[in-house]
């Protein structure tokens, strides 16, 4: 029987794994130096604040994986013989594979800052490393946060949830300026600010300075402010974890480098999730996309690969989500910092100021190109049957209502929204009701 | 800030302290009046009984432990005598009236049904106490200072809790909320307090003359220990629905559905029963259904609810009605939820005061199967046992196959409507969560729940791909239904035993669930694949 042995026990190497059991019959194993069971890494931060243990965070009860007959091996790979198609792992045994599936994941950026190897200095990517955010916790009274991404608010909550307070540094002169656009990142800079985050924009790191015990106690930013703190969470970004197949014959470049079908340069070695690179993205796609759903729609992708039926990555139409605090963000299809030359855009944002909706639509043809709302749910298939299939803007304001995706009883902007774009363009168009039709596409 | 809600905290603790306390005092002077009255109404004829309660007791001062023990002592005393009077004379033979009227001397003690039947209208009548004796301070010092200290103890969340969203910090950190001592504690408050309730009401005298005063203005009768109960409630829901206020005032759908919870509690189950009372009417709360209800179909009931006049018809029909018309065509349209979050008490109490104790309950897939055949057994044996009833009511038969229709009941009231429903269903939030009646043993919520799955607009959409398998949902369940499962799937939630109490969507920090009533086709969609992609084609 073929023995398909994949490293990494994250959502890309479970969902590779789970397929394939779904699809054959083949022996099945999962490496992983983290954990012994697959858990969601996306879900750390409600340990530390206590919404959850660590337990509510496995998607599968322990009993799964046997029944599934898919073996759990805990150990870390140090490296991998192609020819003899062998893995060495750290526990001094060997283990053979006929196919092979990189899903190693990243670990955090450090970007050569003097002192990022202190003690409380890190990240937060793994189990590990929120062990050590709650060691360091309790005598900490400030932290100091490094790149205002994603993980950053999520650190910032966290340490707030404690009563800890929190010196931000952004780069940029809002919040997540490389992806969100100005009134976006203007918008969550405020509510960081209404939580008590201590925000600097326009500011980076340039040393972190340790006691006597090798611990920090304060850094110095590159305009020379000193500020006193007990812990430096670095969260300026992610970058694939190879760093143990740097000698190999495994072609490398930021990540490991894989065609459309998740093959690298070596026979029977996949790579996919947050690890894999892509020569060229099959869709016009950044060639590095480091999130949840990539990794899980290319371990269904790979699962049929392997299982002979080979299928290339085909990722459709770009989401994704995140929540900043309290206000939630879903964004679909493609909305950039920027504006780019052919577009406009349609932006409408409540008076209390923590509720938009950002509409990119294309210039000349007006069919729409993305969305982001702050605040606001929207229904995923109705969002990509409008952008997929190419919905003009008019269309789209008159069946807003199809899109809203917001508990029962909420209150619904879309006649608000609406009178601001009739303004805006000097039409006099009106909000349809919902129509469940349309909704499943039932017609 | 934090002072205000320390302070209401110490508040709180005291109205309980007095509360608890108020179980220890008071003095009973068992007077011959008294004493002769009580012996009247029980229809007590043991004359062995009645001579050794006068010689040991009448005319003496006791606390309410040493009388109600020392009743039943003697009892227990006469009763022997008078079964071995009988059984000496079943030898002899022959003595077939003597026997018979021996028998109806002996008093039979059941220690879930003496305390309740038996002492307890006597430590009623001959109470004194301070607390009888200054009924409205007595109620201050306990259900006031509870509910004072309780709202100061809330209300300051609305400003140290920060800027509205969802706040489930430290709930697993906390011994209150993750079954440390602190949960412990309250559980065993809980457990004692039902079992005080139901079986030893008689210890409870002093509480329920505090509550008194409220009764004697609504219905004009003095307070049974069950009308202090619907107090209890009925407070503890309200302090608790502010709580709910603050800690969901993001969220319109948990604020107008606690509302509506609160109101029928208060309305339904409180004060318009308590009317009905007033003028004489049976006490009726008009939305608590069958099998839940389960004394509905009891001869009693459905004879007094006849001798009532038209009024009392009314309830009759509409009570069968609401089973069986009503329910189903509800939850056709809305949902299970339309009852079970939305109207029902126990529900009520579940998503009130059971709320910070959801995540509590078990997701296992194992406590799943359990789920399912035991409530699916209890609605069983409601079924049987209410058959058995009405065939008795119609036929005059007094046992069906061999069993005896009245011990059935009363093996109901006791194991599932006082021990399962009660002692275990509430007392048990701080362990096992606070729908663990609901989920396991309510039998309406299983019949309700077989509507559901079978034909319902009901369900919770999952937003396409947006799941990131995080487990909020999952955690804050209350009926333990591993939303999660679901969801990272792109599955549509349709289960049997959700009550749509919309948490789930409310912590899903992805807006990836929604609770929604629509066309009944496609409602459970199993996509094999998610979407997200562009589908996969088996021969490319
Ligand atoms: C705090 C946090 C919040 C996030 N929130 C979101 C979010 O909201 N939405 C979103 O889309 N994405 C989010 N992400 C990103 C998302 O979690 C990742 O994209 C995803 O988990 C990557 O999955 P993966 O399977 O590729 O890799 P991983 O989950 O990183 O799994 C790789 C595993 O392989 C193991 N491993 C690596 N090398 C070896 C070796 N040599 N031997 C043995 N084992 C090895 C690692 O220890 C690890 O367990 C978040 C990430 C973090 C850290
Ligand atoms: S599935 Fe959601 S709505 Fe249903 S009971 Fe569970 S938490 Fe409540
Ligand atoms: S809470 Fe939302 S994102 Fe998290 S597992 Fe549930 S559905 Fe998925």
């Amino acid at each position: 029987m073929e023995h398909v042995v994949i490293i990494g026990n994250g959502i890309a190497g479970t969902t590779t794994a789970r397929h394939i059991r779904k699809l054959s019959d083949k022996k099945i194993t999962i490496i992983s130096a983290e954990t012994d069971h697959f858990f969601s890494r996306t879900a750390l931060m409600y340990i530390y604040m206590g919404h959850m243990k660590f337990e509510d965070t496995k998607p599968y009860e322990d009993w799964f994986w046997k029944k599934n007959r898919i073996n759990l091996l805990r150990a870390f790979v140090q490296n991998i013989d192609p020819h003899k198609k062998e893995l060495k792992l750290n526990n001094g045994t060997t283990l053979a594979y006929d196919k092979l599936v990189l899903a190693v994941g990243s670990k955090p950026n450090k970007f050569g800052w003097p002192g990022q190897d202190l003690d409380a200095v890190q990240g937060l990517y793994s189990y590990q490393d929120l062990e050590r955010m709650e060691k360091y916790s309790p005598t900490t009274k400030r932290a100091v946060i490094v790149g205002g991404g994603l993980i950053g608010v999520e650190m910032a909550e966290m340490f707030l949830s404690r009563g800890i307070k929190v010196t931000f540094l952004v780069r940029e002169n809002r919040f997540w300026g490389g992806v969100l656009p100005e009134k976006e990142g203007n918008l969550i800079s405020r509510h960081l600010k209404e939580h008590h985050v201590d925000l600097h924009f326009e500011t980076e790191l340039k040393e972190i300075i340790a006691d006597e015990n090798g611990r920090v106690k304060h850094i110095i930013t590159k305009n020379d402010k000193q500020i006193e703190c007990e812990f430096v969470g670095l969260t300026a970004g992610v970058s694939p974890n190879i760093a143990f197949l740097k000698d190999g014959d495994i072609a490398l470049n930021r990540g490991i480098l894989v065609n459309e079908f998740l093959e690298t340069n070596t026979p029977d070695i996949y790579a996919l999730g947050d690890c894999a690179e892509f020569h060229k993205h099959p869709t016009g796609r950044k060639n590095l996309e480091q999130v949840w759903y990539t990794g899980r729609m290319m371990g269904e992708t790979l699962a049929q690969t392997i299982c002979d039926n080979k299928t290339a990555y085909r990722p459709g139409m770009w989401f994704n989500s995140a929540k900043f605090f309290d206000i939630e963000y879903q964004t679909y299809g493609w909305v950039f910092a920027q504006l780019q030359n052919s577009e406009a855009e349609f932006y409408w944002e409540h008076q209390n100021g923590k509720i938009c909706l950002h509409l990119v639509y294309d210039k000349t043809n007006k069919k729409l190109l993305g969305i982001n709302t702050f605040g606001i749910r929207m229904r995923h298939e109705v969002c990509e049957r409008w952008i997929t299939g190419e919905k003009t803007m008019d269309y789209i304001m008159q069946h807003l209502k199809d899109a809203n995706f917001d508990p029962e009883f909420f209150k619904q902007y879309e006649n608000e929204i609406m009178n601001q774009y009739n303004q805006k363009n000097g039409t006099n168009l009106r909000v349809k009701k919902r129509d469940w039709k349309r909704i499943f596409a039932l017609n | 800030m934090k002072l205000i809600k320390n302070i209401g905290l110490l508040i709180c603790i005291t109205g309980f302290s007095f509360f608890i306390g108020s179980i220890f005092i008071g003095e009973y002077h068992l007077s011959q009046e008294k004493f002769d009255n009580w012996i009247n109404n029980k229809g007590i004829k043991s004359e062995i009984f009645i001579a050794d309660a006068s010689n040991q007791l009448v005319g003496k001062t006791f606390s309410a432990f040493a009388l109600s023990s020392k009743l039943i002592e003697l009892a227990e005393k006469s009763s022997e005598i008078h079964q071995t009077n009988i059984q000496k004379w079943q030898t002899e033979g022959g003595q077939d009236e003597k026997i018979n009227k021996e028998w109806s001397k002996v008093i039979w003690i059941d220690w879930s049904k003496v305390h309740k039947d038996f002492t307890f209208p006597l430590l009623q009548s001959t109470i004194n106490s301070s607390a009888k004796n200054n009924q409205w301070l007595a109620f201050f010092l306990t259900f006031g200072l509870a509910i004072i200290g309780g709202l100061l103890y809330i209300i300051p969340d609305f400003i140290l809790l920060g800027p509205a969203g969802i706040k489930n910090n430290k709930l697993f950190q906390h011994s209150a909320t993750n079954r440390g001592w602190g949960g412990m504690l309250v559980a065993a408050f809980f457990i004692i307090f039902y079992f005080l309730l139901y079986f030893f009401p008689d210890f409870l005298i002093n509480p329920i003359l505090a509550t008194n005063p409220i009764s004697l203005a609504l219905s004009g009768n003095s307070a049974s220990q069950w009308f202090m109960y619907g107090l209890i409630y009925c407070s503890v829901m309200t302090v608790f629905a502010v709580k709910m206020y603050v800690k969901y005032r993001h969220n319109l759908y948990q604020v107008i559905r606690t509302t509506v919870v609160w109101f029928f509690q208060i309305a339904f189950a409180f004060l318009i029963p308590e009317m009905l009372v007033r003028f004489n009417q049976p006490w009726y709360d008009f939305k608590n259904a069958w099998p839940l209800n389960y004394t509905f179909f009891f001869d009693w009931n459905i004879n007094s609810l006849l001798d009532s006049g038209n009024l009392g018809l009314f309830m009759l029909v509409w009570g069968i009605l609401l089973t069986l018309v009503v329910i189903p065509v509800m939850v056709y349209f809305l949902g299970k939820r339309w009852y079970c979050s939305w109207v029902c008490g126990c529900g009520g109490l579940a998503e009130t005061l059971g709320d910070p104790y959801r995540h509590l309950s078990d997701k296992s897939l194992k406590a799943w199967k359990f789920e399912r055949y035991i409530i699916h057994l209890v609605l069983v044996f409601a079924t049987v046992m209410t058959g058995a009833t009405l065939y008795t009511y119609f036929s005059g038969a007094t046992t069906v196959l061999g069993v005896q229709t009245t011990s059935l009941q009363s093996w109901y009231g006791f194991w599932i409507g006082s021990i399962f429903a009660g002692v275990i269903g509430t007392g048990f939030y701080p362990i096992m969560g606070n729908r663990v009646w609901c989920r396991f043993g309510c039998p309406l919520a299983a019949y309700l729940g077989l509507v559901q799955k079978i034909k319902s607009r009901f369900r919770i959409t999952t937003n396409g791909g947006q799941c990131i398998s995080c487990g909020n949902c999952s955690t804050y369940c209350e009926m333990g239904i591993d939303v999660r499962s679901y969801a990272q799937k792109g599955q549509n939630i349709v289960r049997s035993s959700c009550v749509g109490c919309g948490v789930c969507s409310a912590v899903c920090p992805r807006g990836v669930l929604k609770l929604e009533n629509a066309p009944d086709i496609d409602r459970v969609n199993d996509n094999p694949i998610l979407i997200g992609k562009e589908k996969i084609t088996l021969n490319s």
